[in-house]
């Protein structure tokens, strides 16, 4: 079993990002499970959602403690919030950033990969919002989930114009991801 | 029988708890629903409310209300007429039905409720915990608790399957944890619409509200008949009990899925330890179950899927060769220390030739996380009361001592 958390603040999606994450992670074949952090939602907050991803149905309902993999929607939150705690060196933290993972100074062994999201989201949708687009990079980073099983959740949820525009996204996302791990 | 479902993963689909739920009600074709939204149930009254705007549920009103008082107060209206009905609600709205709950019992009307478990105020709080539907368990109403999205959907099935029997005739709340089972996002089956005229019959109760045969529910009753009314209640409850089980084993043969009767076990056969607990819980106790087992720990799990009928048979048959039994409760009562699985199991116990230690904990309260460690942890002290007995019969789990 995999599992991962989304940092982000209220209203920037990590709830959706779980759950794409969880449906596309389902259509790949796999079993699957996410559920948000239960905060008191406010528009800024930190919050966190949960996903897990396995081959057999998930039963633990725990929130999650030691996560394989981390995404970090917005890097001001790092300076608040210990985004790799639980994590072990076979961890990957991915960060909506455009520095370079080494300009962050976790308190973890797991290896951090950057990338601008937000820069991919105004060029692409047209507003900063990330979350679709940081699941491509996950799919990059990872090689947990097929980036096209993504871009179907996506324009599921999304219907329209708009979910094209987050699929071609999600899709550059990976590619710059790939592109910097060669 | 154990759990059993016999799903492929081409019939399921990922969605939210409370979509699963609402989808489930819908198949099952109310003629009333009436509620009033908070967190953490909005979603399935959302979900309801989008199925009737858009003529998905025919035959049907959903009726807008200021409160869960009038809630529940127009399903009873609706249910004496013969109407199957339909709510939901938590915490603090349950609380605001209290008074409205006896007289749907009392008028023998089989009301659905899907209650989303939530902790009860003051202080304020909106996450799970089982206070809510626990602190209403004498009044009268069936009470089914879920494990999964998946159970909590098929479950309003079974409550409008044992409810509306011409032998029980009684309310019933299906219990699932909030947040924990509405928000979260699970592959299922959602309920098969295709199936269920063979598992349902239409509700035709005996007696209903009628301009054309006039009748009053739940007039005046005064001493000399009101106790032979709370002995009905009290006979329909215990019918029940089969009736549960009959409807459990009904939806297998119809739907192919099987989440125990009144209770259903994991791996008690050789178990020294037994845990005792309904909710979403259950799946972590599964996990960490599994994990015990692999170290030789003799530990297994006792599931209890009905409160009311409490299945006093049930649970002693599955406890009495074990050495401990703990029970694990989202709910206290403050001035017993203990929660009702507690009291009610070692209540159970009493006056029979069973003597068992049963060890209590508190646990999960406001939403206070569980993590596996926590379970290990109390088995961990069962051991112990199996070497040298019993030293705290009951209490709280993972108190903060920086809070004291």
């Amino acid at each position: 079993m995999k599992e991962i958390r989304v940092h982000g603040r209220g209203g920037q999606g990590s709830v959706t990002a779980a759950e794409l994450l969880a449906i596309a992670a389902f259509s790949d074949g796999k079993f699957s499970q996410a559920f948000p952090s239960f905060g008191v939602e406010r528009r800024g907050a930190p919050v966190q959602a949960f996903t897990r991803i396995g081959d057999k149905p998930i039963r633990l309902r725990s929130q999650i403690y030691e996560p394989d993999y981390v995404i970090v929607q917005d890097p001001t939150l790092i300076d608040i919030v210990d985004v790799a705690h639980g994590m072990d060196e076979n961890g990957i933290v991915i960060i909506n950033s455009d520095f370079n993972p080494e300009d962050f100074n976790l308190d973890t062994d797991a290896k951090i990969m950057t990338v601008d999201a937000t820069k991919i989201a105004l060029d692409v949708i047209g507003r900063p919002i990330v979350n679709t687009i940081l699941l491509g990079a996950f799919a990059g980073a990872t090689d947990e989930i097929n980036p096209e099983s993504i871009k179907e959740a996506v324009k599921e949820r999304f219907p329209g114009k708009i979910g094209d525009k987050n699929a071609e996204a999600v899709q550059k996302a990976y590619d710059m991801i790939r592109e910097g791990n060669k | 029988m154990v759990e059993l479902r016999n799903i492929t993963k081409d019939m399921m689909t990922v969605v939210e708890g409370s979509y699963a739920v609402a989808h489930a009600t819908k198949v099952c074709k109310p003629n009333v629903i009436s509620a009033y939204p908070i967190t953490p149930q909005t979603h399935i009254v959302e979900e309801l409310s989008q199925f009737i705007a858009d003529g998905e549920i025919e035959n049907c009103d959903y009726i807008n209300v200021e409160s869960e008082f009038s809630a529940l107060s127009t399903l009873v209206g609706s249910s004496a007429t013969g109407a199957r009905t339909y709510s939901s609600t938590t915490s603090q709205g349950l609380a605001l039905m209290h008074e409205v709950l006896f007289n749907a019992s009392g008028m023998r009307l089989p009301i659905v409720v899907t209650v989303v478990n939530r902790a009860l105020s003051a202080p304020i709080n909106i996450w799970n915990d089982q206070q809510d539907s626990v602190s209403e368990r004498d009044s009268g109403w069936i009470q089914l608790y879920a494990e999964d999205v998946q159970e909590a959907a098929d479950m309003v099935a079974q409550a409008y399957k044992v409810g509306e029997d011409p032998d029980v005739m009684l309310p019933v709340m299906v219990c699932m944890d909030g947040f924990l089972l509405s928000h979260v996002y699970e592959p299922v089956v959602l309920l098969e619409e295709d199936l269920i005229d063979d598992y349902l019959l239409p509700f035709d109760p005996k007696y209903k509200l009628d301009p054309k045969d006039p009748k009053t529910f739940g007039a005046f009753a005064p001493p000399a008949s009101y106790t032979e009314f709370r002995y009905a209640q009290e006979q329909a409850m215990s019918a029940a009990l089969d009736k549960i089980e009959k409807a459990a084993d009904d939806f297998y043969d119809v739907f192919g899925r099987y989440y125990g009767g009144l209770i259903d076990e994991y791996k008690t056969d050789d178990a020294d330890i037994i845990i005792m607990a309904k909710g979403s819980i259950i799946g972590t106790i599964r996990d960490v179950i599994d994990n015990l087992r692999e170290n030789g720990v003799k530990v297994g799990l006792l599931k209890v899927r009905a409160l009311r009928p409490f299945p006093k048979d049930a649970i002693k048959e599955v406890v009495k060769d074990s050495s401990v039994v703990i029970t694990l409760d989202k709910n206290i009562s403050p001035g017993v220390n203990e929660g009702a699985l507690c009291t009610e199991t070692k209540a159970c116990m009493y006056n029979s030739d069973i003597n068992v230690p049963v060890i209590g904990y508190m646990i999960g309260l406001g939403g206070r996380d569980i993590p596996e460690d926590t379970i290990e942890n109390i088995v961990d002290e069962a051991k112990e009361v199996i070497n040298s007995g019993i030293s705290t019969e009951s209490q709280f789990t993972d108190l903060r001592e920086d809070l004291i």
